[in-house]
């Protein structure tokens, strides 16, 4: 049953994704994005993961591609500047990455079983507080994390001080 | 029919950064290239939640969401400069931008 969920949900996450890729109109390909990122929240799901789905959906489909559509919006492609659609040199672009994708994916195809293996563990660490997931989440953030999540806090700041400094008008 | 195990998700995660790849290589336009970033991040995202949960450990989990947020930070930056190279420029495509270039 699982695994006819997770083929379901792959063949949207890739198909969108090529299609992304391929697509000439680029609000296109960001409606294509959103289904992928979607798609991917779904694929969190099935892992158990439910907070984190729950952040990819909140802020990839949410906040980041309306990010993307405004700068379309603004930058306004399609009326003053007619750019060409792919480069010149695609097809031994697109074979190289195949090629690259092909060696990453058998790479990991063969380790996967030494990357899973830890028989200490159980799988109740993933949800040891209260049986949720978000719970154990949380607390785990704001005691063995809490560094890197301030620090992370910090880089949204200077990322949104950036923004702003560089989107003015004269700079 | 088999199980569903670890390999199956870091296969597909290693196809999509294949497909972001190539958008990254074979596009013109600034703001697919930034797409196509988001997608590469995306694969990395499967990658640690997957292993988070085969392992099992949290801190898979812990890192998507520290992943999610660099990822909104850079695209906040990389829009910024898309804004500001078009106003200057006047160009979104990346063949044409090459003010370094000596």
């Amino acid at each position: 049953m699982e695994i006819y969920a997770f083929y379901a949900i792959a063949a949207v996450v890739l198909s969108s994704a090529v299609l992304m890729v391929t697509s000439r109109n680029l609000v296109h390909s960001i409606v294509y994005m959103v289904i992928s990122f979607v798609a991917v929240g779904g694929l969190f799901i099935l892992l158990e993961a439910e907070f984190v789905a729950a952040v990819q959906i909140l802020v990839y489909a949410g906040g980041i591609v309306v990010l993307f559509l405004f700068v379309v919006m603004l930058v306004n492609v399609t009326e003053t500047y007619q750019i060409e659609f792919l480069h010149r040199q695609w097809l031994p672009a697109a074979v190289l990455s195949l090629i690259l994708a092909a060696q990453i994916g058998l790479l990991l195809w063969g380790n996967a079983g030494e990357l899973a293996a830890d028989p200490s563990a159980s799988a109740s660490v993933l949800r040891a507080v209260d049986g949720g997931n978000t719970e154990t989440l949380g607390m785990l953030l704001y005691t063995d994390y809490l560094l890197p999540f301030e620090v992370a806090s910090v880089l949204l700041l200077v990322a949104m001080i950036g923004a702003i400094y560089l989107s003015k008008k004269r700079v | 029919m088999a199980t569903l195990g670890l390999n199956h998700y870091l296969l597909l995660s290693a196809l999509l950064f294949g497909i972001g790849v190539a958008g990254v290589l074979i596009r013109r336009n600034v703001i697919m290239v930034l797409m196509c970033l988001e997608l590469i991040f995306n694969a990395a995202n499967i990658n640690l939640v997957a292993v988070s949960r085969f392992r099992p450990d949290l801190a898979g989990q812990v890192f998507t969401i520290f992943t999610i947020a660099v990822a909104a930070a850079e695209v906040a930056i990389g829009l910024g400069l898309v804004i500001a190279m078009f106003r200057n420029s006047a160009t979104v495509n990346v063949d044409e931008i090459h003010l370094l270039k000596g």
